[in-house]
């Protein structure tokens, strides 16, 4: 039935300008009100962070902007975007109540390893994520 | 007790005023020195005297910004508004049958709703408190109608309880009420509450707690017809041979308990959703067109800022085209009222003090997701008796909210079908639009049966994704601490929105905070 519905579905809406690649697999998502429960680092992000950075991390531009992660320099110390995703910053909302350390650790590793980014040093723990709170 | 300028106590003015007036001039000064009223609204404004050749430039033709630029116009300021969007209104939006969006990451959707029917991705209750709202209608010819938020037979529902059957809110209102009305009476009955309770009063208690639960002479809430009343019979009242009803089976206080589904009980109680409220006829962007139709030739569209700078007595705004990002020009002016969104005004290069930068840096804007589904038939109200009001449930939609509009009508009608904040609605924001609807699909069938064989088309809305505000209301990091500071000028430039409000996300908060600027900057050039 979902699946035939998904068809039927795709002769109503339009195709996005920007496809997503394939259909993203949503099993883990949406279990709890307040929490993120997805654990590896590639679901974290697209369950969360591709909302806006979008789902190639791309980012995003309109009367304000969301900066693309992909090839982004500014990753390359790790402390930064784990700061940045406990606490926020300007339109970042602050995601520390929305993530564990772990989910923090998994899904920097995952921005600083994906999207042409290339940093496996200093990889991200959920020690430093805990003392960064 | 605080004293007027001549020495005269705020009460005994309310007393002479009362003597020499009557009850209703008495209520009008009430409202006036703030006693009586729950909005902070203090009547319509009548600004006078502004001084020749005042310019004033206005960011943002959203309700706050069109709010400033009507009443600084009508004051005799030359007012122009800047606004990125080919149209006015911000937030108070609504999207109909033949409207294209376009979000962030250029996901674009083509509303295909029937004529009449529509989706508010933002605001989309008006309370009945909210009086500058009101007025603001009223004087611009907004037609409203009532919004209806309780509805006794839409349902609550948990996954979890009673087998994922949802469940009538006047069953689970009536069980609660009841079996709650139940233990305290026998309590105070056994003089249990013999210290808290006189005992004239313990007898009255026990009276209005039968009466208010429900409950039999035994004061026992039990299946029968006092519980039925109000509950509803498993055979309903009717007439003729078959007319006798049969009482329904009441839930025990256990199953209620463990149900959660009291978590919604009292929703409607809040103050803002209090019976009466409204929604404008047509869609909430009504009210934007009549602020639109006073003040739209004041506004320049397109306009992206790309520069706030303030040099002498003078503030500055450079923008360029929100289309093609070229073109950049400058408007100047003695003063401004910036209405921009924090999210998007931390992102422009602007001169404004320390302070109101780090504040201005420290907002993010909440994330929450709307999705309208159009059903070929109005099948929630054909088969299942509901008219208006809100059904709400523990699935990731959160809530189902039938239209308050056009009911008893043929052919398609449009149920707001989710409205989740928090994780929810970050993940939401995360699909694209198709897949938002897949999702929204899935769970809502797990209310309504019908939704897949009813489905004709849906839109949504994820407010992390709108292009213009990057989120849906200002968060503050610590507004105890940064609130005042935000309400003060800076250069010549004073800040306006439901972010400076203590009615954030509410259209009222929006237009009470421009007002204030209003007011304020109005003092601040007329006593130069």
């Amino acid at each position: 039935m979902k699946m035939l519905f998904t068809s039927m579905a795709a002769l109503f809406l339009t195709i996005p300008a920007i496809a997503q690649e394939t259909s993203i697999d949503t099993t883990t998502w949406f279990d709890n009100p307040s929490t993120l429960t997805q654990t590896d680092g590639a679901s974290i992000y697209a369950g969360v962070c591709a909302g806006c950075h979008m789902p190639n991390g791309q980012g995003a531009k309109g009367a304000g902007e969301y900066p693309a992660l992909a090839n982004n320099p500014s990753l390359m110390a790790t402390a930064y975007p784990i700061s940045l995703v406990i606490h926020g910053h300007k339109a970042m909302p602050p995601l520390g109540g929305l993530l564990d350390d772990e989910q923090v650790a998994s899904v920097v590793n995952f921005i600083r390893t994906n999207f042409g980014n290339n940093y496996t040093d200093n990889e991200a723990r959920a020690e430093l994520v805990k003392n960064m709170r | 007790m605080s004293f007027n300028p001549e020495g005269v106590t705020r009460r005994s003015f309310l007393g002479m005023v009362g003597a020499v007036a009557g009850a209703a001039a008495m209520y009008s000064a009430m409202s006036t020195m703030g006693f009586a009223s729950q909005s902070n609204w203090r009547g319509r404004l009548n600004l006078q005297g502004a001084p020749d050749n005042t310019n004033i430039l206005i960011l943002g033709a959203g309700l706050a910004g069109m709010t400033a630029a009507f009443e600084l116009r009508n004051a005799g300021y030359n007012v122009k508004l800047l606004e990125y969007r080919d149209k006015a209104g911000g937030r108070c939006w609504t999207l109909r049958g033949g409207d294209s969006y376009t979000e962030l990451g250029g996901f674009t959707q083509h509303i295909d709703f029937a004529e009449g029917n529509y989706l508010n991705p933002g605001p989309w209750r008006i309370p009945s408190d909210h009086f500058a709202v009101l007025d603001y209608c009223k004087r611009f010819g907004v037609k409203l109608e009532p919004f209806i938020q309780v509805n006794y037979n839409a349902y609550l529902h948990d996954s979890e309880a009673f087998d994922g059957q949802p469940q009538r809110f006047k069953e689970v209102a009536t069980d609660f009420r009841g079996h709650v009305a139940e233990l305290l009476a026998k309590v105070v009955d056994q003089q249990g509450l013999d210290e808290a309770v006189s005992v004239e009063d313990a007898e009255k208690l026990v009276a209005a707690l039968k009466r208010y639960g429900a409950l039999n002479d035994n004061l026992d809430y039990v299946t029968g017809s006092e519980s039925s009343t109000f509950r509803g019979w498993s055979h309903p009242e009717g007439g003729g041979v078959d007319g006798k009803p049969e009482p329904s089976q009441v839930n025990s206080l256990s199953e209620i308990l463990n149900s959660t589904l009291w978590r919604n009980l009292t929703t409607g109680d809040n103050l803002h959703m209090q019976s009466t409220i409204f929604q404008p006829v047509g869609g909430m962007d009504m009210i934007a067109k009549g602020f639109e139709e006073q003040v739209g030739e004041l506004i320049t569209y397109n306009a992206k800022v790309t520069r706030i700078h303030h040099e002498g007595d003078q503030v500055t705004a450079s923008w360029i085209s929100a289309d093609s990002g070229s073109n950049e020009q400058t408007e100047t002016a003695d003063y401004c009222i910036c209405t921009i969104p924090f999210s998007v005004l931390s992102q422009i290069d602007h001169d404004f003090s320390p302070r109101m930068s780090k504040i201005i840096d420290s907002m993010p804007y909440a994330s929450a997701f709307k999705a309208g589904i159009e059903f070929k038939r109005r099948f929630w109200e054909e088969d299942e008796h509901i008219y208006g009001g809100i059904s709400y449930t523990n699935l990731p939609i959160t809530l189902i909210s039938y239209p308050p509009y056009n009911m008893f009508s043929d052919g398609p009608g449009v149920l707001l079908a989710a409205y989740p904040w928090g994780a929810y609605a970050y993940q939401f924001n995360a699909l694209s639009p198709e897949e938002r609807i897949d999702k929204v699909m899935e769970y809502g069938s797990q209310i309504h049966p019908q939704y897949y064989d009813e489905f004709k088309t849906g839109a949504s809305v994820a407010w992390h994704r709108v292009p213009w505000t990057l989120g849906c209301y200002g968060l503050w990091q610590d507004r105890e601490a940064d609130y005042q500071d935000a309400t003060a000028m800076d250069g010549r430039t004073l800040m306006a929105g439901e972010h400076i409000s203590y009615l954030p996300a509410w259209m009222e908060g929006a237009v009470l905070s421009a007002l204030d600027a209003v007011e304020r900057l109005h003092t601040t050039i007329t006593e130069i």
